[in-house]
């Protein structure tokens, strides 16, 4: 099951990049995002899936299939890109997933065996601890951030021209 | 934990998905490609998080909640560029990023 997902992932998120079509693009990303929801559940984590599929799934490729059809004509191609710049950035990709994978290969994890379950209450008092090693401040911060982004998105989108 | 598969293996995905988000973001064009490559970038970060919280410390739930953050994060982020999008589109009629030359008001 995890490699047909580890498959899907790779896949669909080159295709999400080399794809010409704007739309299919998005639905490529969607597709990457559910197969990473996917991995979340096998590794038990189904808080964080159900985040991952309602927020990023739901919510963000929504937005982006809006902006899709707001500006694109559909069946639009995008330009290709110039042939050096393709050659220098997948030279540049292709090399860092080398270096990268031969670092992850040749250090040694201390793995644990131990499977302890968690549940969405820890999480959530955590997030809410405002004692030690609590998650309180960084949490009103993202709720100010999103609020305060929500207001510029509104006031960005709504600015009239006098040309 | 999933039986039989190491942390070397997620890990190993992520690297991909990562880079190639990276050789996205550098070659496209559009403004809504650079927005999905970044989308892709952050979320391999995500997996990064929670797959060696999982795997390394699984009695601990920092991974989790730094996950949670990029989360909202990119949402924020996504909500702000396609507005910024939007706008670019009514100024410039295309949204591909050569045609944005004038930054001005």
């Amino acid at each position: 099951m995890f490699y047909i997902l580890a498959i899907s992932i790779v896949v669909f998120s080159l295709l999400a990049v080399t794809s010409r079509k704007v739309m299919r693009a998005t639905m490529y990303l969607l597709f990457t995002l559910m197969a990473t929801g996917g991995l979340y559940f096998l590794i038990d984590y189904n808080f964080m899936a159900g985040v991952q599929l309602i927020v990023y799934a739901g919510g963000i490729v929504a937005l982006i299939v809006f902006a899709v059809m707001l500006t694109e004509k559909i069946d639009n191609k995008t330009a290709l890109p110039e042939k050096i710049k393709m050659i220098l950035a997948g030279l540049l990709s292709v090399v860092g997933s080398i270096v990268t994978i031969y670092i992850l290969l040749s250090h040694p994890f201390k793995e644990t065996t131990d499977d302890i379950g968690q549940s969405v209450s820890v999480i959530g008092e955590n997030l809410l601890n405002y004692g030690d090693g609590g998650y309180v401040l960084p949490f009103e911060v993202v709720s100010i951030l999103l609020l305060a982004s929500m207001i510029a998105a509104i006031v960005v989108a709504k600015r009239k021209f006098d040309n | 934990m999933i039986p039989g598969v190491g942390i070397t293996h997620v890990l190993i995905v992520s690297t991909l998905m990562f880079f190639i988000g990276i050789y996205g973001f550098l070659t496209r064009k559009n403004l809504i490609t650079i927005l999905i490559a970044i989308e892709l970038i952050l979320n391999s970060v995500a997996i990064n998080f929670i797959v060696i919280n999982k795997y390394l410390f699984p009695e601990k739930i920092n991974g989790q909640i730094f996950s949670i953050f990029i989360i909202a994060v990119a949402a924020a982020e996504v909500a702000i560029a396609i507005a910024v999008v939007i706008d670019f589109y009514r100024i410039n009629k295309s949204i591909d990023v050569e045609h944005g030359e004038t930054m001005k008001y």
